[in-house]
């Protein structure tokens, strides 16, 4: 009996696979249960376990390799400390002690800057704008400019951008014109998605930005599938996704960090941590310490950045992107900023949250500001350049909206096509019926 | 630029349908995911958009509910055509097996149904599902492919080596006849057929046909048949209330009003989850067929 043990090989996998000096004594307890029947192995091999202190031992369950302990002890539901949140700037725009710097020349910063003023001007005159009536819903991206604009400057033009909807400083900085913002929301038919949707759910092919939905973080898992198709054709290229706090509470949120993580797919998740869902602080999303800490639980890398600070999202970005496409891994950003704006033309946040509270995030906190100090601090604007910058957004902002305001509805056509790629039967049936009704029906319902 | 993936589906799938897959194109295309549905349908469509075939499997049909948010098929019409996710086809057995109870036996067809943009593909054997599989894969459209999992053991067929495509949206006449028209997709089809078999001996003559595609579906072709017959019976597994039967029914009665000479019926499974002691009972088994 003593001799067949060491005759049989082929201990299963499992067992070789533990660190140190435990293989050996793994491989012999396997070759001895593999006997099965011997219970005098069994108990051998059991004994000269315990002879080893618990707190050496090693676990071998496929779920885990870790350490035995003999002290219970639960992990508390918050470290001691909150994860520290990286800035560069402190929030009058001055570098603060110690900071690195990243590469940000003064033709990069103030095409960042610019990008911000236009997107700020935009805001606000499409607001008012559907205030007036003109357009039937706007929603802003106030006190988010730095985080959009700075990580969009960070990414290339061939990295994919799966948006959530308050992220069209991103898509701005790519080059979706004033024409194209616009025209999608008057929804004529020059705009993209043929008038489909509602306004600010923009997209663009060309500029590699998935077209925004409403649906809270469903583009979540889209983005670690376009990153997986990256991999695979070894494209110098990731998957960039963004997601706010109330978004990270989704089943998609998980799914997607999962999946990333498990297959390798070289995708961002950016948290936009505004503070609110609509009416929902953060205090009643969630209870850990914000979306960064989980990123360790799907055995991904993280970090949490001042999403109001420019460089740092610049540089935090730009760091997680290298690793994602040199590494196919994903990386977790959760970028700390505040909602300004109300969530929406349909929401009036002075019902949930104090007038005050919201005129300090919009004066003193201002992220715009913030980095137009820097700017001026290295004598790359001045209040010149500001006057000037404002006043031609300004006017090129109205004359988009002018512009898209008189250019006609798409036809009645659209309502049809891309269903499928091609009109199906019964789609064909029923924009017959249609035009039918229509051609019957007083000039109020006409299309063309 | 294909991919296989879904929960178990590296080492053959727990119905084998995709052994020896992972070992002929390797495990970067035919992969396990995580147990998530809404995760690998999500990811199938972010593959697919980026112009990959996603072939998802979702193990049962039972368990495709939270993947249904992903399902709603709007990515191409809401992007104006600059975007969409057509490549992703997902694969997954459905329907009655003698012994599954709730959660192996429904047939959730009926709610995919409902949306504008996918295409639902149910085949009744194993040369029929190659055809439509592949056509299904190759439809720029997403589709979601429901496979009779009574089938996988039972179905014995020749089938044809090559690469064949089989229409999609094209219904098949599988039984000619003059008396009464019977509509049925997927493993439904082999109950008709013995009722039509039965039928047969009392002198009514039934005309057959295999929907294979339920959305688009092949109106003109029930509508000629029922033109011809004047006599409408369909069946399926699903519960018969909202159930795609409904669909058919509704439509004829409105295409063929002054032809019918009977009510259209509908041979279904009763309102009720899927119970397992009293399948039999629950079941539209050919007896039910030819009472109708």
């Amino acid at each position: 009996m003593g001799l067949l043990p060491l005759l049989l090989r082929g201990a299963p996998k499992r067992f070789l696979r533990a660190s140190g000096s435990y293989r050996s004594l793994y491989e012999s307890n396997s070759r001895r249960r593999r006997h099965g029947t011997d219970a005098a192995a069994a108990d051998q091999a059991v004994n000269s376990r315990a002879d080893h202190r618990p707190d050496d031992q090693m676990l071998d369950f496929p779920g885990a390799k870790a350490a035995f302990t003999s002290r219970m002890e639960f992990i508390s539901p918050n470290a001691a400390e909150a994860v520290p949140c990286f800035r560069i700037l402190d929030d009058l725009g001055r570098a603060l002690d110690g900071s690195d710097i990243p590469e940000v020349d003064s033709s990069l910063a103030v095409k960042m800057y610019h990008t911000m003023v236009r997107l700020q001007t935009f805001d606000s005159i499409f607001y008012e704008a559907q205030r007036q009536g003109r357009i039937s819903f706007y929603l802003t991206n106030i006190g988010e400019e730095a985080l959009n604009v700075a990580s969009a400057a960070a990414l290339t033009k061939d990295d994919v951008v799966f948006p959530q909807y308050r992220e069209h400083g991103v898509l701005m900085w790519r080059g979706f014109t004033l024409d194209e913002f616009a025209n999608q929301c008057f929804s004529n038919e020059a705009g993209h998605g043929k008038g489909r949707q509602m306004p600010i759910h923009y997209g663009s092919e060309k500029l590699n930005y998935f077209t925004i939905s409403s649906p809270i973080a469903t583009q979540l898992p889209h983005a670690v599938g376009a990153a997986y198709g990256l991999k695979m054709d070894r494209k110098n290229a990731c998957a960039v996704t963004y997601f706010g706090d109330g978004g990270s509470s989704e089943g998609d949120f998980h799914a997607a960090c999962n999946f990333a993580a498990v297959l390798e797919a070289p995708v961002l998740f950016v948290c936009r941590n505004n503070g609110y869902a609509i009416s929902t602080p953060a205090c009643e999303q969630y209870k850990g310490d914000g979306i960064v800490v989980r990123g360790r639980g799907y055995g991904m890398t993280s970090i949490r950045v001042d999403g109001n600070d420019a460089l740092a999202v610049f540089k935090a970005v730009s760091a997680a992107r290298k690793l994602a496409v040199e590494q196919s891994k994903p990386v977790l950003i959760e970028a700390m900023t505040y909602r300004v704006g109300h969530h929406s033309t349909s929401d009036d946040s002075t019902k949930y949250r104090s007038g005050e509270e919201i005129a300090h995030w919009r004066s003193v906190r201002d992220p715009v500001l913030r980095f137009r100090r820097w700017l001026e601090s290295n004598a790359w604007w001045s209040v010149e350049d500001e006057k000037e910058l404002r006043g031609a957004a300004r006017k090129e902002v109205i004359s988009a909206m002018n512009q898209a305001e008189k250019k006609n509805k798409p036809p009645l056509s659209e309502l049809f096509t891309d269903v499928y790629d091609t009109l199906p039967r019964n789609l064909l049936e029923q924009e017959a019926t249609l035009r039918d009704t229509v051609s019957k029906n007083p000039p109020s319902l006409a299309p063309h | 630029r294909a991919y296989v993936f879904g929960e178990d589906v590296k080492f053959g799938g727990v119905f084998r349908c995709t052994s020896g897959l992972a070992d002929a194109f390797g495990t970067h295309r035919v992969f396990n995911t995580p147990l998530c549905e809404q995760g690998l349908v999500g990811f199938g469509i972010g593959l697919a958009a980026m112009g990959n075939r996603a072939i998802a499997e979702i193990q049962f049909a039972d368990y495709i509910f939270p993947a249904f948010d992903q399902a709603t098929a709007k990515f191409r019409y809401r992007s104006g055509n600059a975007f969409n996710c057509g490549g992703l086809t997902v694969r997954s057995p459905y329907g009655a097996v003698g012994h599954g109870g709730h959660y192996h036996s429904q047939s959730p067809e009926a709610f995919f149904c409902h949306v504008p943009g996918l295409k639902v593909v149910i085949p009744r054997n194993p040369s029929q599902a190659k055809g439509l599989l592949l056509a299904s894969i190759r439809d720029p459209n997403p589709v979601i492919f429901f496979e009779p999992k009574w089938l996988y053991r039972l179905s014995v067929d020749e089938v044809p080596e090559g690469d064949y495509m089989l229409p999609l949206s094209n219904a098949e006449v599988i039984r000619e006849g003059t008396d009464i028209t019977l509509v049925a997709w997927g493993a439904q089809l082999a109950v008709m057929q013995q009722a039509c078999a039965e039928a047969e001996k009392e002198g009514i003559s039934c005309e057959l046909i295999d929907l294979r595609t339920l959305i688009p579906w092949d109106k003109e072709l029930v509508e000629a048949s029922v033109n011809k017959t004047g006599k409408l019976i369909v069946s399926h597994e699903a519960p018969v209330t909202g159930g795609f039967g409904a669909e058919i029914a509704a439509t004829i009665a409105e295409r063929c009003f002054l032809r019918l000479e009977a009510p259209i019926a509908r041979v279904c499974g009763l309102d009720t989850p899927f119970p397992l002691v009293f399948e039999p009972f629950y079941m539209p088994t050919a007896n039910k067929v030819s009472t109708a």
